[in-house]
């Protein structure tokens, strides 16, 4: 108690990061309804990961440990790749994400606040790059693939990379929606055809626009909490929406209609997890904007045109190189000086 | 072959013109580095750096024969601004040169015998007095230069520190660590 | 209704103002000695005119107004000057201020005051002139000389505001004063709009103080242009910008004189106090103080001019757990380094603080870019690249980022969740910025100098040339000159005769005087020394006044 102001908020980043994972919940739980509960294998695993090499890296450092740990950052970071990566993937897919993600994206950088990209993302991309197929195996929801698979040989998969008797991994997993569409556009399927198949259900793929709809639900929490503002997620979705909106129209056959782009993917987690990422997106409102509409443009090309299953991580970390130009060029008038520019 | 032969010719005719008139009709009168090196020099006019002034020392940075770390007076504040003018790395300062705290000279005027040496010594016009008169140093104009101690035959001018004032005092670059204390249990 | 308009940022901290607004000023005692700075305003300190030992009586003037810039000090009741000198002050360095100590007699006794039935026969002119002698001074802690600001300039002032939001938490001396002394703070009001020739006067009081609405609505009926009107409570909404943009909505940036855009801002308490210095001709020598936090009648005192503060807590009642005593508000106050100090015109509160009212700091996390702060910025800056700049000591960038037009609110960190003294980031930065351009003064100021020294001697040198060229001249046209080299060189060996002389007298001198501080002085030798050391004292007073010169802020 040295200076003015002597009164603080009762607020911390810790409080704000716990508010953000639990706002990750509803999706989480509808993740688990529909894949089986692989996925909070997943989540555990990446936050035990995340923490001893939060703590490591804080050691080797030489910073003080306890109140980065208690600062939850690390925890959203693993929650955050954990999600993105399929649950049905060998222990060390997320286990090396994450290590890269805390490690490298974030500590190398400076640790929590000056990493300029989202670890989680970058972990995400270091993944799909070196173990392609490995990132493309997605469990398929309740019913749809060949066989059920109970908890026990999930875990029997995830740690001992073994399936039951009889089955293959084709059998259990599948591409993801976006993928299968692209793939079948290629192949020269009509899209009225393909979105009748059995994985695609009234928006998006059966199951994760489910999943999609609980992380909106989550984000719309996190903006009554006035954890995020509405910039980022309102002019993403938005932006999206008109583009493939407008794609679709001039082509229906070859491009989606806007509300399977939203529901698909990681469209939503995106809009209100990822891109809103305060250290690695803009500052300013104006700026808030700009990085949020050029993530969605991002989003679509990679998405339409591009060689990955989905656009949103990629689209995240070319928008966060432009972050500090974005802030420079977006600076707004202060106070009484609005008619100097 | 001859075609290009001309054309390149013609271009370098050209573009000497140009740059030629250029050097004409843009021509700086004097060296406006000079200048510049001498607006970020403290101005004591001390000679500490082994030039007769600032501007000399300012003129002989501009021509590379100085050194950027001989001013004491600027401090390592003056050698970081001199380094990024002149784009070159900081250097800290050299064994003996060691800047000291400012201070003012101050004449003791029961010993001053009003001889003038001081005032001739005097870079700035900050001490007032006449031959036989008491001398006195105008504390808000001397530089704290200590030009004027040594011809003192009387050894009455002495340097006293600028003291904190509420009205120079200045906030401290906010300390706190991220509290070992409470990691610890 | 008026159509109110809003300033961005803002934040609500718990108001905690009822403890010390429940009960009415009470008189302070009369303490056991005074401790009045000579400078408890913007600008010049005030030049002593009582000696050590002198009587004086209450409303006394003892330090006149010197300089441009500069208010008057008076005796706060009557009693003998027993010091004057260097004491603890209310400033954050905890360095001493040139201060007069009286002890009162216990008489207080008036002086012959002057009081002014019919002001508006007054000329303007005398009116200020009286402020300035009265020591009247902006009492919402910017203690500006109010009779400076109380100038129509070339722009036509359209709008007073009066400013009674008092935003900050615990304090609540200006709404005790509204409750009680309505009718003199609207007098006070009158007689600022006559001088500005204001055409009206909104008076803007946060809507949490619901009493003092009321009692100066009531008042105000009696006043044509005049308009109470209740603000939405948010701080820092008493901030002089923030209050004329919420009545007003013009919005004054830094560096801009309200004056300019057609309105003036004066506090409640400032009115009272001008009412009082005309009317009555009573000078400031008192000021209403919330005492609040851990005591155990937390309350407002009217209290005399420097008293010391420590007494002052005493008649609410010390409680143990006091850890430090904040002079202002929680949000932007000042830690007093010593309760030695004397209640000054700023002195709106004292809060004695401790763990439990003001736990200690949590521990600072590295800043993730929520930009909490650019939500809370009243003045809209980006907070975030501020603390960036200024932690980087880039000062240029910082100044670019418009660092000057922080009114340092402190609602920065007060939402920080990294718990990052951001104020304290943006104070350093000011500092060193103002020292900086003080430093590049000084040294444009030297160079100057310098060069006209150098083109004096080089002139000097010319003339003495050419005189001996035109001598010389005019020798060749007459006579050959008496050829000798004796008066060439006479004069120098004369010089160095008598610089021996003198040296040597000088020397024989300092050994005479050598034994300053020895206590075998003859009274004579005494009273030389004194006088020698006066007269270094003005030369270093002298020294220091310009080089405090430039008011902060």
């Amino acid at each position: 108690m040295l200076f003015s102001p002597y009164i603080t908020k009762p607020d911390s980043v810790s409080k704000i990061m716990l508010q953000v994972l639990f706002a990750l919940i509803p999706g989480i739980a509808i993740y688990v309804w529909f894949y089986g509960p692989a996925i909070l294998v997943s989540l555990l695993l990446a936050s035990l990961t995340a923490l001893s090499t939060e703590a490591l890296m804080l050691k080797l450092r030489e910073r003080p440990i306890a109140p980065f740990l208690k600062d939850n950052s690390a925890l959203l970071t693993a929650w955050l790749l954990a999600l993105s990566i399929p649950p049905l993937a060998p222990w060390w897919l997320i286990v090396v994400g994450t290590m890269f993600a805390i490690a490298i994206a974030k500590h190398l950088y400076g640790g929590l606040g000056s990493n300029p990209f989202n670890p989680a993302m970058i972990g995400y991309a270091v993944l799909i790059i070196s173990f392609p197929s490995q990132m493309t195996h997605w469990l398929a929801p309740g019913g749809l693939g060949s066989a059920g698979l109970d908890f026990q040989s999930q875990l029997n998969y995830i740690f001992r990379g073994a399936l039951p008797d009889g089955l293959t991994l084709d059998g259990v997993t599948m591409a993801t929606p976006l993928d299968t569409l692209k793939t079948q556009l290629h192949m020269n399927g009509q899209m009225k055809s393909i979105l009748e198949m059995p994985i695609y259900g009234r928006l998006a793929g059966v199951g994760s626009e489910w999943v999609s709809l609980g992380f909106l639900l989550g984000g719309i929490y996190l903006y009554a909490r006035r954890i995020i503002g509405w910039h980022i997620p309102a002019i993403f979705l938005i932006t999206l929406f008109a583009i493939s909106g407008v794609f679709h129209l001039m082509d229906p056959a070859r491009y989606a209609g806007p509300l399977f782009q939203w529901f698909s993917g990681a469209s939503m987690l995106g809009a209100f997890f990822i891109l809103t990422d305060p250290i690695t997106s803009p500052t300013t409102p104006k700026g808030r904007m700009i990085f949020a509409f050029g993530a969605a443009i991002l989003t679509f090309l990679i998405r339409v045109y591009g060689g990955f299953p989905d656009g949103v991580a990629f689209a995240t970390l070319l928008m966060n190189i432009c972050v500090p130009l974005i802030d420079a060029w977006t600076q707004p008038a202060v106070f009484g000086r609005k008619d100097e520019r | 072959m001859l075609s290009a032969l001309l054309a390149m010719g013609a271009i370098a005719i050209t573009l000497g013109a140009v740059l030629g008139f250029a050097a004409i009709r843009f021509r700086v009168e004097g060296n406006p580095l000079v200048d510049k090196i001498d607006a970020v020099l403290p101005q004591t006019q001390c000679g500490q750096c082994g030039y007769p002034g600032c501007k000399p020392y300012a003129t002989a940075i501009a021509e590379g024969t100085a050194d950027i770390n001989l001013c004491p007076p600027g401090g390592e504040e003056g050698i970081h601004k001199l380094a990024d003018l002149l784009g070159t790395e900081f250097k800290p300062f050299g064994g003996s040169t060691v800047p000291k705290p400012k201070s003012v000279a101050l004449i003791d005027e029961s010993t001053c015998i009003g001889c003038t040496l001081c005032i001739q010594a005097c870079p700035v016009d900050a001490i007032v007095g006449a031959a036989k008169q008491m001398h006195t140093v105008i504390a808000a104009e001397c530089t704290g230069c200590e030009l004027c101690v040594p011809p003192c035959p009387v050894d009455c001018i002495s340097m006293e520190p600028i003291a904190d004032t509420t009205g120079n005092w200045k906030w401290q670059y906010p300390v706190y660590a991220i509290m070992p204390s409470q990691t610890a249990p | 209704m008026r159509k109110l308009h809003t300033f961005h940022g803002g934040v609500h901290p718990a108001t905690c103002k009822t403890q010390s607004n429940g009960s009415p000023i009470a008189k302070a005692k009369l303490p056991s000695k005074l401790v009045i700075p000579l400078r408890q305003h913007v600008g010049h300190s005030a030049r002593t005119t009582v000696e050590v030992g002198e009587r004086v009586r209450k409303g006394q003037i003892i330090g006149q107004a010197d300089g441009h810039v500069s208010s008057a000090v008076h005796a706060s009741t009557s009693g003998t000057i027993s010091a004057i000198g260097m004491q603890p002050v209310a400033h954050p360095s905890g360095l001493p201020e040139p201060c007069i100590t009286l002890i009162p007699d216990g008489l207080d006794e008036w002086m012959e005051l002057e009081p002014c039935e019919d002001w508006k026969a007054v000329p303007h002119s005398e009116l200020r002139h009286r402020l300035r002698n009265a020591g009247v001074v902006g009492l919402g802690g910017a203690v500006f000389p109010s009779d400076m600001k109380l100038y129509a300039h070339k722009h036509k002032i359209k709008t007073l505001v009066l400013n009674g939001a008092e935003c900050e938490p615990y304090i609540t001396c200006d709404d005790l004063l509204m409750r009680e002394r309505a009718e003199e703070v609207l007098k006070g009001a009158e007689l600022m709009r006559e001088l500005l020739y204001a055409d009206e006067v909104l008076i803007g009081i946060e809507d949490n103080k619901p009493e003092a609405i009321a009692a100066m609505r009531d008042a105000a009926g009696k006043h044509s242009g005049m308009e109470v009107i209740a603000v939405p409570t948010i701080y820092p909404g008493g901030g002089a910008k923030q209050l004329i943009r919420v009545l007003t909505g013009i919005e004054v940036a830094a560096g801009v004189r309200s004056t300019d855009l057609g309105v003036q801002c004066f506090n409640v308490g400032t009115a009272y106090s001008a009412w009082r210095a005309i009317r009555f001709g009573e000078p400031l020598i008192s000021r209403i103080v919330t005492v609040t936090g851990n005591v155990e009648s937390p309350q407002n005192f009217e209290a005399l001019i420097g008293m010391p503060i420590a007494e002052l807590i005493a008649q609410a009642g010390n409680l143990p757990g006091t850890t430090g005593l904040i002079m202002g508000g929680p949000m932007m106050g000042v830690l007093l380094p010593s309760d030695k100090a004397g209640v000054v015109k700023a002195t709106n509160c004292i809060i004695a603080a401790s763990d439990a009212l003001f736990p200690p700091p949590r521990p600072v996390l590295p800043c993730i870019r929520c930009t909490r702060c650019a939500d809370a910025c009243p003045a809209e800056l980006q907070p975030q690249d501020l603390y960036w700049f200024a932690r980087a000591k880039n000062f240029t960038k910082a100044e670019e980022y418009h660092l000057f037009d922080c009114i340092e609110c402190g609602a920065c960190s007060y939402v920080c969740p990294s718990n990052i003294p951001l104020v304290q980031y943006y104070r350093f930065a000011k500092s060193e910025i103002w020292a900086q351009q003080a430093g590049q003064k000084a040294a444009d100021a030297a160079r100057e100098r310098h060069e006209f020294r150098e083109s004096r001697l080089e002139r000097d040198k010319r003339e003495k040339a050419e005189k001996l060229a035109a001598k010389e001249k005019a020798a060749a046209r007459s006579e050959p000159a008496p050829v000798s080299d004796k008066p060439d060189t006479k004069p120098q060996d004369e010089i160095a005769r008598k610089i021996q002389a003198a040296i040597d007298q000088a020397k024989a001198q300092a050994a005479e005087v050598k034994p300053k501080n020895t206590e075998q002085l003859t009274p004579q030798q005494m009273a030389e020394i004194a006088e020698i050391e006066a007269r270094r004292a003005r030369i270093r007073e002298i020294a220091q006044a310009s080089t405090d010169a430039q008011p902060r802020e």
